[in-house]
């Protein structure tokens, strides 16, 4: 494997669902790439195809249908591996820690059972003795206290915060190289989350997995990831290194997105929301799926789909009218 | 950016939050390691009605597995000189129209009403187990077929569909056991699939399949386990009417064959007017025995029940 080949690949995917008033176009020709150890964030607005995406590249999204595209894990096609092999990759080679911790464990099986399941399912051959060992390693890994008691105890007895580790220990318990964490920090109060960030560092280095991070939260991507991909109304429109997105977005989109941020840093009087709400992925709008919203729309926005388009070194964005925006966006927006 | 945030992450704050999970958990050092088992046992040993089912249960059982040493006769014996015979030091129950030892004959009864009873409703809900799950967890057509055949199963008397089975096969225990679980894994196929069909949409489930785990591991380490409380109690009950159907069946002289002895054919023996009336020693014992024996596995049923599910507590 050579060291330029990407260790995730999406390509033009498309994922469809079907419904009682038509077919809503959820993941409408994503494409980004994520290489190996680094931190992608994938940042958008509820309902702008971040988590089919990732339910996607696991081959698992309910009731929904691929409509085109690739997906390339370690340069194989994730949509033409048979099942089994499919399923030894999940959980496997590529990890998921999920939104809510409170759900996804099982509230009548102890923690411990559920690391030790995580391991067996993919090491058939593992003993129990040694894969409660290595369980009780994890816990202790992800900063569990006591991990050794804390194995015995069941999701209820756990705080927010403790089951999110449990949860990143059981994600990396099989050594992923793909981490996928939807939404990691969103259910947890804001104190817990700059643990969790900080856990998230930590299971990236000890793991040398990429991480793919979805989330709404600029922050957070700011805080962890190496690149950015921005999406909207289920297309990629805007990717880059994340001082490069955040200091000199290119893309209308991400300047809204940015400028609609409360800061802590500087004194602003008012908060400037994006006018107007996402389209409907019933009918998106034909041509620039933001230029409804967009205050450089043009006519030309309203027909032509803009691609996207190299607009830097390691920068892309899909607006036909990206090299506007560098005379028309201060470089103040900084971190 | 890192150095913004208030570096949290430290032992002291890690063991406050350790404290607080345990005072949540309510209760001593030991809360924490209660298991939902250990809990719906302690909420059963509170239910003396299902307790003192569950003591009459075992000695039921200890009688049917110590048979030999507890009845003074042969349950075989036939004595041609001393038929229906009331009861006497000798024969403490009397002897019947062959002149058999009706107590040695309820004590042998027992070992196979109970191995009927608990063999078809064991048969009944592994079937009903695994059709159940496999219908709410594959869904489609799938499920459709398997729950229409269920229904149609549900919709047949009981009774005939055992009398027409055993008719159909000829009597033996293998089959009556077979028509006895035929009609009744209905029953646990309708619950396991509700409960596959809540747990299926359970984000822990969507969980485990992100973790890599096939249908059959799904079934056998989430599904199964979550309905498992509900399984005890449907095959708990099916016991009770496992045990009543082969009492009519063998009573009807579609059941056990004799000479064997079970408590439905014992029964068999007393059809005539004049038994009733005048030799209850014959048709009293093996009744009171059915009666006694289901009742306490109903109590036991419905102590499970309200043990697994306090939520749920009544009758069903």
């Amino acid at each position: 494997m050579t060291q330029s080949e990407p260790l995730l690949e999406v390509d033009d995917l498309a994922v469809e669902f079907r419904t009682d008033e038509g077919v809503v176009k959820a993941v409408d020709g994503a494409s980004f790439t994520v290489d190996r150890g680094e931190i992608v964030g994938v940042v958008g607005e509820s309902g702008s195809g971040k988590s089919v995406t990732a339910m996607s590249i696991l081959g698992l999204v309910k009731s929904g249908r691929r409509a085109g595209g690739t997906i390339r894990f370690r340069g194989r096609d994730l949509g033409a591996l048979p099942a089994k092999e499919l399923r030894s990759i999940r959980g496997g080679e590529i990890a998921m820690i999920f939104q809510d911790p409170m759900t996804a464990l099982n509230p009548v099986v102890t923690i411990g059972r559920q690391i030790v399941e995580a391991l067996r399912l993919h090491d058939k051959k593992l003993a129990k003795g040694a894969a409660r060992d290595r369980a009780i390693e994890l816990l202790a890994l992800v900063g569990m206290p006591d991990a050794a008691a804390r194995f015995r105890q069941y999701p209820h007895e756990f705080s927010g915060g403790m089951r999110q580790r449990a949860m990143i220990a059981m994600a990396i318990a099989n050594g992923p190289s793909l981490l996928i964490a939807d939404e990691p920090t969103t259910a947890l109060d804001v104190t817990i989350q700059a643990q969790v960030l900080d856990l998230l560092k930590v299971a990236q280095q000890e793991t040398q997995a990429a991480t793919l991070l979805i989330t709404h939260d600029l922050g957070v991507v700011a805080e962890l990831a190496d690149r950015v991909v921005v999406m909207y109304a289920g297309r990629v429109v805007e990717q880059g290194d994340v001082i490069t997105v955040f200091t000199e977005p290119r893309h209308p989109y991400t300047v809204g997105l940015l400028e609609s941020l409360p800061r802590l840093d500087r004194d602003v009087d008012e908060l400037h929301p994006i006018p107007g709400s996402p389209p409907s992925l019933l009918a998106p709008p034909p041509g620039c799926p933001f230029h409804p919203r967009c205050p450089l729309a043009r006519d030309r926005c309203r027909t032509e789909r803009p691609p996207l388009r190299a607009v830097g070194a390691a920068h892309h964005s899909a607006c036909h009218f990206a090299e506007e925006l560098a005379a028309v966006v201060p470089t103040e927006v900084t971190r | 950016m890192s150095d913004l945030r208030p570096s949290l992450d430290t032992p002291d704050v890690a063991a406050a939050e350790v404290a607080v999970a345990v005072d949540a958990a309510g209760g001593g050092p030991r809360s924490g390691r209660r298991s939902p088992r250990a809990m719906a046992a302690r909420r059963f040993r509170r239910n003396r009605v299902a307790v003192g089912g569950a003591i009459f249960l075992v000695l039921i059982l200890v009688v049917a597995v110590f048979a030999p040493l507890i009845a003074n006769h042969s349950p075989y014996a036939v004595d041609l000189g001393a038929i229906r015979q009331p009861p006497s030091g000798d024969h403490w129950l009397g002897t019947d129209a062959s002149g058999r030892d009706v107590f040695a004959r309820l004590v042998y009864a027992a070992r196979v009403s109970l191995l009927v009873g608990v063999a078809a409703a064991l048969l009944a809900v592994v079937v009903g187990t695994l059709v159940g799950a496999v219908a709410g967890l594959f869904g489609g057509w799938i499920d459709t077929l398997l729950m229409r055949t269920a229904d149609m199963m549900l919709s047949f008397p009981n009774i005939v569909v055992v009398i027409v089975l055993a008719g159909l096969l000829g009597p033996s225990i293998p089959i009556l056991v077979i028509a006895i679980a035929a009609a009744e894994w209905p029953t646990a196929a309708r619950l396991v699939r509700g409960v596959t069909l809540a747990v299926r949409e359970r984000e822990y489930l969507h969980a485990a399949r992100v973790a890599g785990a096939s249908r059959g591991w799904l079934l056998r380490k989430h599904i199964v386990p979550a309905a498992m409380g509900q399984i005890v109690v449907v095959g708990t009950i099916s016991v009770a009417g496992a045990i009543l159907s082969e009492a009519v069946l063998s009573f009807l002289g579609l059941g056990v064959q004799p000479p064997q002895a079970s408590w439905g054919n014992m029964l068999n023996d007393a059809q005539s007017l004049t038994v009733i009336q005048s030799m209850p020693w014959l048709w009293l014992p093996p009744g009171l025995a059915i009666a006694a024996t289901v009742l306490s596995v109903n109590f036991v049923g419905d102590g499970l029940r309200d043990a697994v599910d306090p939520r749920q507590s009544g009758r069903s």
